[in-house]
């Protein structure tokens, strides 16, 4: 195991875990390459609450959302779901995690409508929304049934995200959702998440840009790039 | 509780779908498994008894090599795309989903070669009971051979180049099938009963149905991390 420095901005607000949280991460430390990305990092999140993962490039931001959704296994620490080890309750905690990281899971082959359903379909998700007016909603009218490799960067990107207005989870980990996305489409997005809040959900993402919205319950952790 | 048999059906339509756009990998193994098999009798030349001894074999190798031709892709693309990580974050059952998958690659690339094989035997010299061997061994076998491609597929999936480790993992695992198909299909033009053969064929079959989604599932959630 390698040493490395604590890495942790002090001005971040780090709170310690609490019993009674949804969501904790118990001093998860990863090393990578030989490169220790952080150390003994801990939070929790209550339901309502939006973290925000700060840093710049490879300070470690996607692999700390990729332990939190389990791709990657931490070297140290634990991830606790309701009080539970997350690995004792997988079954829960997919349920009710959506994870839409920087490949964004769309087939360029498919039509955005193919794409939305098969992941319905994979979710057994029995959502009334009419998906063809959630995505002429989101700025994609006339392009719901053409292959999405012919849309845009920022169109195809919102085929992705059309699962925000279709999950059921509580928790949601997004990685960069704002890129490519034009102002409008930001601002939607930001509506979203404040009502996915008060409903009781919760938000983990990473993001270069400032979220221009004000969320209340707004935490942030900083990574810092380190040798 | 996800029903199993919609996310199964579900998985395996999108599957075909796509295969049906990009119709050159459909057509691709075919063509191979087509060529190889025209290609024999006039290289080695018109003779019906010599023709008809070494058919077995050449209708297994290329078979074989067939179905290894498009395997690469079978999940290399929802990797590439990163559905492959929403496949696994999915409640729906991995496994499932896998299985579902192999049943649409058997579809694309062992159930045409199936289908044409009876025109392909005529060209063999092949007789009418080694006609129904040909058939019965490739209907139990070709299944089996796209489910232990895909477990080759699987592991490498994160490789930039994983098509020549593909066949170094997979093909000794199918050295047995060939050595008993082809056996079968032998026995059959002699006259003899064949159905010993076609049983331990079936009996690799249902195992690798049992074991070969979960081999393949922890394979991809290994290529995924």
């Amino acid at each position: 195991m390698l040493s490395c420095r604590q890495f942790i901005n002090s001005e971040s607000i780090v709170l310690p875990p609490t019993s009674a949280s949804e969501f904790v991460a118990d001093a998860l430390t990863c090393v990578r390459q030989d490169r220790c990305l952080f150390e003994r990092l801990s939070f929790a999140l209550n339901r309502g609450e939006i973290l925000q993962i700060e840093g710049p490039n490879g300070a470690g931001k996607s692999s700390l959302l990729r332990i939190l959704a389990g791709f990657l296994h931490a070297d140290q620490g634990d991830l606790y779901w309701q009080q539970q080890l997350v690995a004792q309750v997988q079954y829960e905690f997919l349920d009710n995690l959506l994870f839409i990281g920087h490949k964004a899971g769309v087939n360029p082959h498919l039509s955005a409508l193919e794409n939305v359903h098969f992941w319905l379909k994979l979710h057994e998700n029995n959502n009334t929304t009419d998906v063809f007016e959630l995505l002429g909603r989101l700025g994609l009218v006339g392009l719901e049934d053409i292959p999405v490799s012919q849309l845009s960067a920022g169109q195809q990107r919102k085929v992705a995200l059309a699962r925000l207005w279709l999950t059921s989870a509580r928790l949601w980990i997004l990685d960069e959702p704002f890129t490519a996305i034009d102002k409008k489409g930001v601002s939607g997005l930001q509506k979203r998440f404040a009502q996915h809040l008060d409903n009781g959900g919760m938000i983990i993402l990473t993001t270069h840009q400032d979220l221009t919205q004000h969320f209340d319950s707004l935490q942030r952790v900083r990574l810092e790039y380190q040798f | 509780m996800m029903s199993y048999s919609s996310v199964f059906i579900a998985t395996l339509k999108r599957d075909l779908n796509l295969a049906l756009r990009q119709r050159v990998d459909v057509i691709n193994p075919l063509f191979f498994y087509v060529l190889v098999i025209i290609l024999f009798p006039i290289g080695i030349g018109p003779e019906p008894n010599l023709l008809q001894r070494i058919a077995p074999g050449v209708i297994w190798v290329a078979a074989l090599l067939a179905t290894l031709l498009g395997v690469e892709k079978l999940f290399k693309e929802d990797y590439l795309d990163g559905t492959l990580e929403q496949l696994i974050l999915s409640p729906a059952p991995l496994p499932v989903v896998v299985l579902a998958k192999i049943a649409a690659h058997w579809c694309i690339s062992g159930l045409p070669i199936i289908l044409i094989s009876p025109l392909l035997a005529a060209f063999l010299n092949i007789n009418q009971s080694g006609l129904m061997a040909v058939i019965l061994s490739l209907l139990i076998a070709t299944p089996l051979l796209s489910i232990i491609a895909a477990i080759g597929a699987a592991l490498t999936v994160g490789l930039q180049k994983g098509g020549v480790l593909i066949s170094l993992l997979v093909l000794p695992l199918n050295i047995p099938i060939l050595i008993f198909a082809t056996s079968a299909v032998d026995t059959a033009i002699a006259g003899y009963a064949y159905s010993g053969q076609l049983a331990l064929l079936g009996a690799m079959l249902v195992v690798a149905l049992i074991l070969g989604p979960f081999a393949v599932s922890a394979s991809l959630r290994v290529s995924v991390s």
